[in-house]
């Protein structure tokens, strides 16, 4: 870790990069906003906003059960409970002809009123997992999410074309031999794995929104899958870059501001859009 | 051709031998969903080579008989292509051509993205390699759209997306090519050379090919064989044949419907 830190220090000697924090938390920005970039991408094409959003309640409903039965690292059962989660709506969804947001509704409300009871009843404190605190990575935690990224890319790279074919119509990617349940299966407990890692740095709260934001402005101004791919990745990892300067600087929440620099390339992106259409 | 064609048909239809020519049997396809039975007992005996008109009132179960063909839905009953070697009992390669494609059209995906998606390894935000590019091309041509290789789908019209379509059924060349026309959002014209390029593609590549057709001046244009659908297989032969039995009018419910030109069958 400290090799890292001295190559930060030569290539990056700015003053908010002083602290050991700051350092943790942009090795972190660096590599979840890429990877959140991507799934992100998945997440628009599929139209599944509204699902990776009740991922995050999903997640605190398993970080509450893990406090609860005494883990030492409620992240572990939160990320069991959450693919079972993702699988169970995503199953679900394939099986009924209910709407798919009835469907996520319904789990996402039961999933927080579980994880609320279950927190109340016991105690414990969920402050921290609404809001989350990127600066309080530690380094070990920066080598899990380091794996998370190099297994989320390497699925992305081998899983692209299926994905996409999906995210076109499913009708057609099942006349192609393409198995649409797994695919989707594979995809949504991916995202699930990933919301809640990162849910315990940014929080429930807006954790959809840093997976949401850099996709829907990136379609803004894309034609195709290569540009669109490129520029959810670099809207991500510039605002995730930036939010991190500007929190340090303004003394504000750092997912938050990552969030508002998001919004702003997306309204701006907005306003571009009618010279790509 | 024809009166190899005719022979072919006279072999399979009077033997149930099609030795030297190849044909796909759909036997005793039922379909039920709950208590309803959408389908029943559905005999279709095709040839290769041939454009079957599968025509019939709305709900006579039209896309269902193509979704069980795909496998989307369960279904009762088999489906075997015999080739042209011998090689019997084999599930035919479909290739399939949606109604209607329900898709995002702001979604940044282009024509070549969904080629190379289905036809290479490589992802496909990657640069595409020049032989995809040239064979994507080719797979264009065959429609008459090499030049929208680089439009996004969602800027296509109609004609162009069923063509593009179209050419992503043929790739790989299937045996059996399975398409529900278009209801709307495709004008007369485009219509029109969307049949012209199948009636070409079936001749060329030997295919059999079924279309779930509401344009029923076309079908009698293009189509070898006819077959009226309502629940189960009502009329089946050319469509000079179907289209002079009394059973096609009972079936629609309403007489004059045909032979009205530039009218529009009920769909």
């Amino acid at each position: 870790m400290n090799q890292i830190y001295g190559i930060l220090n030569t290539i990056l000697p700015f003053g908010w990069l002083e602290y050991d924090f700051m350092k943790n938390a942009l090795l972190a920005v660096l590599l979840i906003t890429p990877v959140f970039g991507i799934l992100g991408t998945i997440i628009v094409n599929n139209r599944m906003a509204f699902f990776s959003d009740a991922l995050g309640h999903g997640a605190f409903t398993g970080i509450a059960i893990g406090s609860v039965i005494g883990l030492v690292r409620p992240a572990w059962s939160a990320v069991i409970f959450s693919i079972g989660f993702s699988v169970l709506i995503t199953i679900i969804k394939n099986r009924t002809k209910t709407s798919t947001d009835t469907v996520i509704g319904v789990f996402s409300s039961a999933a927080i009123a579980v994880g609320l009871v279950l927190v109340t009843s016991g105690g414990y404190s969920y402050n921290s997992y609404l809001v989350g605190d990127l600066l309080s990575i530690a380094p070990a935690e920066i080598g899990a999410l380091f794996l998370l990224a190099v297994l989320i890319i390497l699925l992305w790279l081998v899983f692209y074309n299926k994905v996409l074919m999906v995210s076109v119509n499913i009708s057609l990617a099942k006349s192609r031999g393409i198995n649409t349940l797994a695919v989707e299966l594979a995809f949504t407990a991916i995202i699930a794995v990933a919301v809640t890692i990162v849910i315990q740095w940014v929080g429930l709260l807006i954790v959809n929104s840093l997976l949401v934001l850099p996709a829907a402005a990136a379609r803004n101004v894309s034609n195709n899958a290569r540009q669109y791919n490129a520029s959810a990745i670099m809207i991500s990892v510039f605002s995730g870059v930036l939010g991190l300067v500007l929190s340090y600087y303004m003394d504000t929440a750092t997912g938050a501001t990552i969030v508002i620099i998001s919004a702003v390339i997306y309204f701006i992106t907005l306003a571009m859009r009618k010279r790509f259409a | 051709m024809a009166q190899i064609n005719a022979r072919h048909r006279e072999n399979c239809d009077t033997n149930r031998i099609c030795s030297g020519y190849c044909c796909t049997q759909i036997k005793n396809f039922s379909v039920r969903v709950g208590r309803t039975e959408i389908l029943k007992d559905v005999n279709l005996h095709l040839h290769c080579g041939e454009l079957t008109a599968l025509i019939g009132p709305n709900g006579a179960g039209k896309s269902t008989l193509l979704k069980a063909i795909l496998g989307e839905i369960k279904h009762e009953g088999s489906i075997i292509f015999a080739g042209s070697n011998g090689e019997n009992s084999v599930k035919p390669k479909v290739g399939y051509v949606p109604q209607q494609l329900e898709f995002d059209t702001a979604a940044p995906v282009s024509v070549k993205n969904l080629f190379s998606a289905c036809m290479g390894k490589r992802p496909a935000f990657m640069k595409t390699s020049g032989q995809i590019t040239q064979k994507v091309t080719e797979c264009l041509a065959r429609v008459q759209g090499e030049g929208l290789i680089d439009k996004r789908l969602g800027a296509l019209s109609g004609g162009e997306l069923q063509r593009v379509l179209l050419a992503l059924a043929l790739e790989p060349v299937p045996q059996l090519l399975l398409m529900d026309e278009p209801v709307s959002g495709v004008d007369r014209k485009g219509l029109e050379v969307f049949y012209e390029i199948v009636s070409q593609i079936r001749e060329k590549y030997d295919l059999t090919i079924i279309l779930v057709s509401h344009d029923l001046d076309l079908v009698k244009k293009h189509a070898d064989r006819v077959v009226l659908l309502n629940k189960t297989v009502i009329l089946n032969g050319p469509p000079e044949k179907v289209y002079n039995d009394r059973k096609l009018h009972e079936t629609f419910g309403l007489s004059g419907i045909i032979g009205d030109s530039g009218n529009k069958g009920p769909s």
